[in-house]
């Protein structure tokens, strides 16, 4: 069962790029689009967007890469992992789980640092980079919305949220546990 | 809060280097992992720019609208304070849409307009009404139809796999959905949150009025 559902997702993972890396483009071409230059104008974005994450990767990559040579993660393993067994996360992730809601660029290094640590295609690999796609930043998020019409009684917002999150990131252990766990 | 964080991680990794006596590592390792950071940032350069530039013509093509067009029922159905025809309905749905295929910069003016919109329809400028505390939730937990950043770094450290995380990042963040608007939902009728609710303020008050 478990096998036939991970062959399904497989087949599905493999056409989805392809099929969009091709499809958009013969779609926006039916409409008109000059695609190469829009394609062209898209790509410098990307460029940009990749630049400027180094200095944030550094400054969490080279933090946490000193408090892996210390000594002190596995410390933290040993005091967190009693709780994080309970839903089968792997203590190391812990951290990733709460920067969540906080900062999207501190969560993106501290993810990039696990999958570094222990190799993309680990579990932990797995569901670093599952964690970092299953919610957004909520605390950004309502920071921006709410102060873009000056709301100050958010209500149920932030519990709203974070809620969420932890559905997120719960779903994203069970799921990576039953395939690739 | 980033600030505490991160000064946090490389004091406590100063005090535990001293104790276990390996300061060498840490210092090798800070320089190791600055490399790293680059190393994987510039890897990432070619797929962002690969991606990106595909969902420019997504976007350019009217993609948001056509998705839009797909989820129109479902918002209507989630938001019934708000008129079908109102201009908060278009900018939510367009702003869902764009957040939906990862367009997060087309996604942002959307939301924010769509935030305008709402606070035409409320009451009370301070509070935040059901629909809104519904929408923010629906952008702080948006379904990932493609992590384009993650298969990046997973690209970029020589993953056999890197589209691997496409079904379970979809399965991770709908749940996420489904759980934030359920919640937001419930928690909006607990009598804590309905007291505070602008909509019904202002329905009462205007009850009141009536039987004046």
């Amino acid at each position: 069962m478990g096998e036939l559902f991970k062959n399904i997702m497989q087949i599905i993972s493999d056409w989805a790029i392809p099929i969009m890396l091709v499809g958009i483009p013969v779609y926006g071409f039916a409409k008109g689009v000059k695609v190469y230059e829009t394609f062209i104008e898209g790509a410098k974005e990307g460029f940009e967007i990749a630049v400027k994450i180094i200095p944030y990767l550094v400054a969490i990559l080279a933090a946490i890469g000193m408090f892996r040579a210390s000594g002190a993660m596995e410390i933290f393993v040993r005091l967190v992992s009693p709780i994080t067994d309970l839903i089968g996360m792997p203590a190391e992730v812990l951290p990733a789980a709460f920067m969540r809601p906080l900062s999207g660029s501190g969560t993106l290094g501290i993810v990039t640092e696990l999958i570094k640590t222990h190799g993309p295609d680990s579990f932990i690999g797995y569901l670093a980079s599952t964690i970092y796609g299953s919610t957004e930043t909520t605390f950004y998020v309502l920071a921006v919305y709410f102060g873009a019409v000056n709301i100050k009684k958010t209500r149920h917002a932030v519990a709203s949220g974070l809620i969420a999150d932890a559905a997120g990131i719960f779903a994203a252990v069970f799921i990576c546990r039953l395939l690739f766990g | 809060m980033l600030n505490y964080v991160w000064l946090g991680l490389i004091v406590i990794a100063l005090i535990v280097a001293a104790v276990n006596g390996n300061m060498a590592d840490v210092g090798k390792e800070a320089v190791n992992m600055s490399k790293t950071a680059v190393d994987i940032s510039i890897g990432l350069i070619g797929i962002m720019a690969l991606w990106l530039g595909i969902m420019r013509i997504a976007e350019e093509a009217g993609l948001i609208r056509l998705l839009a067009r797909l989820i129109r029922p479902i918002t209507r159905r989630l938001f019934p304070d708000v008129p079908s025809e109102h201009p908060a309905m278009g900018a939510m749905i367009m702003n869902i849409a764009a957040n939906w295929l990862g367009l997060g910069n087309a996604a942002t003016p959307l939301g924010i307009k769509a935030m305008e919109e709402l606070q035409t329809l409320n009451p009370q400028k301070d509070t935040a009404t059901n629909a809104m505390v519904l929408f923010l939730t629906l952008n702080t937990a948006s379904i990932t139809l493609i992590p384009a950043t993650m298969i990046g770094v997973r690209v970029a450290t020589g993953s056999q796999d890197p589209f691997g995380i496409i079904f379970t990042t979809i399965f991770a963040s709908a749940t996420a959905t489904a759980v934030g608007v359920i919640t937001a939902i419930l928690l909006g009728k607990l009598p804590a949150f309905r007291n505070t609710d602008p909509m019904k303020a202002a329905s009462e008050s205007s009850g009141d009025s009536n039987s004046l």
